[in-house]
């Protein structure tokens, strides 16, 4: 049967035209029901359909067997509990995945992934394409009610098809909404209606689901309680029409991690001002989230603030509690300069709610039975949200997961459910899944299907992986890496030609050989994007079996690897340029220091010696080259754990130790790159994945330049090249640190390093390099985008073939996307895992006092570096329940003067660190002032470590950043 | 706002489709009288409409005549209430003058030339409405006013286009298909299996051609079966009316 849609729908110019769709009706879709003879037979589709006999949770609702059938806002608010293994045999209408779809990504890929599951027995009915339950949309109904309607037209038709099975138990379909109208609506035609609340309540065995209901009020009951707090969100429609005439912008909201009543707004477009727009104060930031789309209406220019140096913390355990509110926003507004006021503005409306469950604690509220408990996540840029629970004595000093589900006008806080609990908080598992979870890396074991996908044990190189590939197992081939290190993606080797040239090879294990374009063990490896690791562990992108076995270029055994073969002369000119697939055979794999002995040493003089030598010798030139390019030397502060290792506790900690042979590596492994970059650039122009370092915006120089200024020194910022000579320069000899302190301050200036598809952009240069061009090719085993690349170069070498995904630049593009992300949140876990283990270490080792030195002044705090540790930590100076020194700031300098002691940046002070355990949640580093002394202040100067032992200093209630 | 989804994960595209299915196609021979041959098609909500006179002795220049075979001339035109816009559209435009020039591939390589040398056959085709498809639904009802003039036919020639949603290929795409990816037309003479005419517009890899072109190819077969019954039903009536 063939029915039309037609609607009118308005054209990009502004014109309405009238869109006229074919719609087919079928009588050939099942119904799902196993016990079905009516309908044609369930196709091969996802999951299993619905049971013969429901077999979900007892009811003392509907006692008899029946199906689910929940409607649309119930399935994107309940998702959580819709999860739940206990729900089964739920009817999932098209009407309403469509709308999921329309509305909520991540709720739309979920109901997916239940329906997929073969466990739940969810079904997905196509009702808009059955012939008995397509239904025209009326004169003057809206589609939202004609949807309703359509679902309940679909559940009557469902309770008749289902009466007609011969079968001696009659199956009822139950129809879930939390819509008051449509509920109403529902029993008036005779069908079974409940609202979520009732049915979950009615289960029987489960009580404990209770807590995981979203609780999303009714619009009525609101008015009740409390004045309301927020203006009103305008409504999408208007919104959009404000973007278009551009009285509102659109952008991403980003909360600010020091201070709950600031946050900028990342303004989405090309437009050169108004790119990042400040929002101050509980009604301006009307209720948006970190990352939401928001759109903002501009301040007027004599409301424009400048960003605060203020560190402020939602402390309020009293909810609702405006009156305080408003005087902490009084501290923001202190008078500052007129050049210092950037565009203000205030959210006026959500355009996409980004909502995530997060992790988090409960702060149990203090009176005692209180069901209303106030949840803070772990994340200090999400507000605190309010969830009620019954099991909150359980939940307390516990890591749990909680959702979002609304925020009203009239409440300070959000309004959310629990959804899981991950144990007990301070615990290293616990802990370390919180950060997995917070930054969004993938950690499960490998499914059964990706490791299907794993080549069979034992394994050998055949005659068929011989096709293509060189044999270089001859060839002198040894690796050096960090110690411990399983993972060994890259080795070299170094031998002299006949003809007095150098020949330089840089292996690379062949993961490509492994990971198939497509497969599961593919699909996984692009998911996670990267190997991600923390302190203790490494969260592994493919498989063990690949990448600390098969894949692992370990020495004395034959691997396949992806060689680059330079021929140079001994002023590392590159001659030649060779790639090709081969087979090696590693003869050393050496250590950094390992290396650097042999290279040292006056007695050895093997092979291995000997092509180190000349590798080193090679590298140094190649280093020398790309400085005078105009590469940069960076620093950063990078610490190394030394693990208890049997409790895997943290019992020293050191600063990485740089050694030549690192950069001989790294030498040899940028000159792959850039030759692999240009080599696949020039096969594929349209789709190599290269990746590339933007120059920074020259504002972004500015806390360095008048940071150097403040020590007499000049730093030229007009190209790297300059950057880096001014850097050589800045030396004082009075002042050794002051070089390492300079580069530090410098890497905080620069860009993030992207993944692009050159088909898609046009600027490819690598400003941290000085190179035109380049990309990743040396760590396959770690990083996805290495695998791609390793593809496209087995293309243009003619080992390999192309496959769909890889010739198509939108793809490509969407692969970076994902990949730039998840090293991004790699990286941030990888941090925060750092700075757990440095409060576990602080915890044993009790209050220290060492030597720091300034990095940042703000206004009422200032962040120090502790070379010995490489740690960073913020010192404030004011403090609850204590007079507030008194405070001068000096943003021209920058400075901070504290009652009479000045503080610049750079200066060398002692500081008294400790570990603050007040606040499970947030345990901090907490450091105080010793030198220069402050007035006032009451930290003894010459604290000795050992008496200080764990328990007395905690106790003092102070909250302070790490 | 996430792109439309092509194909649901139940199997289903958006129109209620399945991958494989064509739209529904309505046909009918000899709906002019004073033209040798005349067709009208349907194929969902497009409709064409084709004429053809001749074989016939050459118009105008006479130097064209070919010696050894007849001219296949084709015109291809779209009413100007053919969109949802109406647009006039003068004889100059260069999608309809590629279009005319595809047909006249078509039917050069379908139609028996060889035996009327030094003459010509007329095809002109118009599109009444347009939803997607116009090549296809042009050949269609070309091959069916070929038919219904007489003119001796190696075979039917059937059009139909064919895309892809992800991996899977689908058969006789509608507009909102249309509206990105690869698009494949083929047409194709059944009972041989020849290939009068393949036009893959956009960059498509080479190991979905092959899936593309065999779920195109199904789809040519089914069509033949839609079109041999209308020429059946049609032939019935006339020699009913005849042997009266």
């Amino acid at each position: 049967m063939l029915t039309s849609r037609m609607f009118l729908k308005r054209t990009r110019a502004g014109a309405v035209v009238k869109v006229v769709r074919e719609h087919y009706l079928r009588d050939d879709i099942p119904c799902g029901a196993a016990a079905c003879r009516l309908c044609p037979p369930r196709p091969a589709g996802p999951g299993l359909g619905l049971q013969a006999q429901p077999s979900g949770a007892a009811s003392s609702l509907c006692p008899g067997p029946h199906y689910l059938l929940p409607d649309t806002n119930l399935l994107l608010h309940q998702i959580d509990i819709l999860e739940d293994p206990v729900i089964k045999n739920v009817i999932v209408l098209q009407t309403v995945l469509q709308e999921v779809r329309n509305r909520s990504a991540p709720v739309y890929k979920r109901i997916r992934d239940v329906i997929a599951n073969p466990e739940k027995h969810f079904y997905s009915f196509t009702n808009e394409h059955h012939r008995e339950t397509y239904i025209q949309q009326e004169q003057g109904e809206t589609s939202n009610d004609r949807n309703d309607r359509a679902i309940r037209v679909a559940v009557k038709w469902y309770n008749e098809h289902l009466k007609e099975i011969e079968d001696e138990e009659k199956i009822q379909v139950i129809f879930l909404t939390n819509d008051r109208t449509n509920k109403e609506k529902a029993l008036e035609e005779g069908i079974t209606a409940y609202t979520c609340e009732e049915y979950i309540k009615s289960l029987i065995a489960n009580p404990d689901l209770v807590d995981r209901l979203a609780c999303v009020s009714d619009e009525g009951k609101e008015i009740e309680s409390g004045k309301i707090i927020f203006p009103e969100h305008i409504p999408l429609s208007k919104l959009q029409q404000g973007i278009k005439s551009g009285i509102y912008l659109q952008g991403t909201y980003r909360a600010s991690r020091d201070n709950y009543l600031e946050a900028t707004v990342w303004v989405h477009g090309d437009a050169e001002e108004n790119k990042e727009i400040i929002i101050q104060g509980l009604k301006h930031l009307n209720r948006a989230v970190h990352e939401d789309i928001v759109a903002v209406e501009l301040l007027a220019k004599d409301e424009w603030v400048a960003p605060s140096s203020v560190v402020l913390q939602d402390e309020g355990q009293n909810e609702d509690d405006i009156a305080n509110e408003e005087e902490k926003e009084n501290i923001l507004k202190t008078s500052v300069n007129k050049d210092m006021l950037r565009p203000t503005g205030k959210v006026v409306g959500i355009i996409k709610r980004n909502w995530r469950p997060f992790c988090g604690m409960l702060s149990k509220s203090q009176i005692k039975e209180a069901r209303r408990h106030l949840f803070t996540p772990a994340d200090r840029r999400i507000p605190r949200i309010r969830i009620e629970t019954r099991q909150a004595d359980t939940l307390e000093g516990q890591r749990i997961i909680v959702a979002i589900d609304g925020w009203p006008r009239n409440s300070r806080y959000p309004n959310g459910h629990f959804v899981k609990n991950l144990g007990t908080a301070g615990d290293k598992e616990t802990e370390t899944e919180v950060l997995l979870l917070e930054h969004d890396v993938p950690h499960q074991p490998f499914s059964q299907g990706v490791l299907s996908f794993l080549p069979k044990m034992p394994w050998s190189i055949t005659e068929q992986d011989m096709k293509y590939r060189e044999d270089l197992r001859n060839l002198c081939v040894c690796s050096v890496d960090p110690p411990g290190c399983t993972d060994i993606d890259d080795a070299l080797h170094c031998r002299e030609l006949e003809n007095g040239n150098i020949e330089v090879g840089v292996h690379i294990a062949d993961v490509s050989h492994f990971i198939r374009p497509g497969n599961a063990l593919d699909e996984e490896s692009a998911k996670r994007g990267t190997t991600v690791y923390l302190c203790e562990k490494r969260i592994d992108m493919v498989p063990e079996l690949l990448s600390s076995n098969l894949c692992s270029l370990r020495s004395n055994v034959d691997r396949l690897a992806f060689s680059c073969i330079w021929e140079m002369n001994h002023k590392a000119e590159i001659l030649k340029t060779r790639f090709t697939k081969s087979i090696i055979n590693s003869k050393a794999s050496l250590t950094y220091a390992e290396a650097q002995m042999r290279i040292d040493s006056a007695t050895m003089n093997d092979d291995i010696t000997t092509s180190l030598r000349r590798l080193n010798k090679l590298a140094k030139i190649l280093k020398k080259k790309r400085i005078d390019n105009g590469a940069l030397t960076l620093s950063s502060p990078e610490v190394r754990f030394h693990m208890d290792s049997e409790t895997h506790d943290p019992i020293d900690l050191q600063t990485k130790e740089l050694k030549e042979t690192n950069s001989m590596v790294e030498e040899f492994m940028l000159l792959a790159n850039v030759s692999v970059a240009q080599k696949i650039y020039d096969e594929f122009p349209e789709f190599a994945l290269l990746r590339k370092h933007p120059a920074p915006p020259p504002s972004n120089y500015d806390i360095l330049v008048k940071a150097a200024k403040s020590k007499n020194l000049e730093v030229k910022t007009d190209s790297a090249k300059a950057l880096a000579e001014s850097l050589d320069k800045a030396e004082s000899p009075a002042f050794p640190y002051l070089n390492t302190l300079l580069r530090i301050l410098t890497t905080r200036c620069m860009m993030q390093a992207v993944y692009f598809c050159s088909g898609m952009d046009n600027d490819f240069h690598h400003y941290g390099l000085a190179s035109p061009i380049y990309t990743h090719f040396t760590s396959p085993i770690r990083r996805y985008a290495d695998i791609i690349v390793h593809r496209l170069l087995a293309v243009a070498v003619g080992a390999d073939s192309t496959y769909p995904e890889l010739t198509d630049k939108h793809k490509l593009a969407d692969m970076c996307k994902n990949l730039n992300y998840r090293h991004k949140m790699a990286q941030y876990a990888q941090r925060a895992s750092v700075a757990f283990h440095t409060q576990l270490f602080f915890k044993s080792k009790g209050v220290v006092n060492e030597d720091a030195y300034i990095l940042f002044v703000r206004k009422n705090a200032v962040v120090v570096l502790i070379p010995k540790y490489g740690l960073e930590g913020t010192v404030f100076f004011e403090e609850k329940g204590k007079p507030t020194p008194k405070l001068d700031y000096n943003n021209e300098v920058p400075s901070l003067t504290v009652e009479d002691t000045t503080l610049h940046v750079f200066d060398k002070v002692k500081v008294n660190i400790m570990l603050d355990a007040s606040n499970i949640q947030h345990q901090k580093i907490r450091m105080v002032l010793v030198e220069p002394k402050i007035l006032g202040s009451d930290v003894p100067a010459n604290l000795p470590t050992e008496i200080s032992s764990k328990n007395e200093p905690e106790k003092k209630k102070k909250k302070l950043q790490k | 706002m996430a792109a439309p989804e092509l194909l649901s994960d139940e199997g289903y595209r958006a129109d209620g489709r399945r991958p494989a299915e064509l739209r529904k196609v309505r046909a009918r021979m000899g709906v002019f009288a004073q033209a040798d041959g005349s067709a009208y098609i349907e194929q969902g909500n497009t409709k064409a409409l084709a004429v053809v006179y001749g074989p016939h002795e050459m118009r105008g220049s006479r130097s064209k005549a070919l010696p050894d075979r007849a001219l296949v001339n084709c015109q291809y035109s779209m009413a100007t209430f053919s969109t949802g816009e109406r647009r006039r559209r003068p004889h100059g435009d260069r999608q309809a003058g590629e279009l005319a020039l595809h047909l006249k591939q078509t039917f050069e390589a379908a139609i028996l030339t060889h035996l009327y040398p030094r003459s010509q056959i007329d095809i002109y085709v118009q599109i009444l409405q347009a939803d997607g498809g116009n090549y296809c639904a042009c050949v269609n009802a070309a091959t069916l006013a070929v038919m219904d003039a007489g003119i001796p036919m190696r075979d039917y020639v059937c059009a139909c286009s064919a895309g892809l949603a992800e991996d899977t290929p689908l058969a006789d795409r509608s507009p909102e298909e249309a509206a990105g990816g690869p698009r494949l037309v083929l047409a194709l003479l059944p009972a041989s299996g020849q290939i009068a005419l393949l036009q893959l517009s956009a960059r498509l890899h080479q190991e979905r051609l092959e899936a593309a072109l065999e779920a195109a190819g199904q789809a040519c077969r089914a069509l033949h079966a839609v079109l041999d019954r209308v020429v059946r039903d049609r032939l019935r009536e006339v020699t009913a009316l005849l042997g009266d």
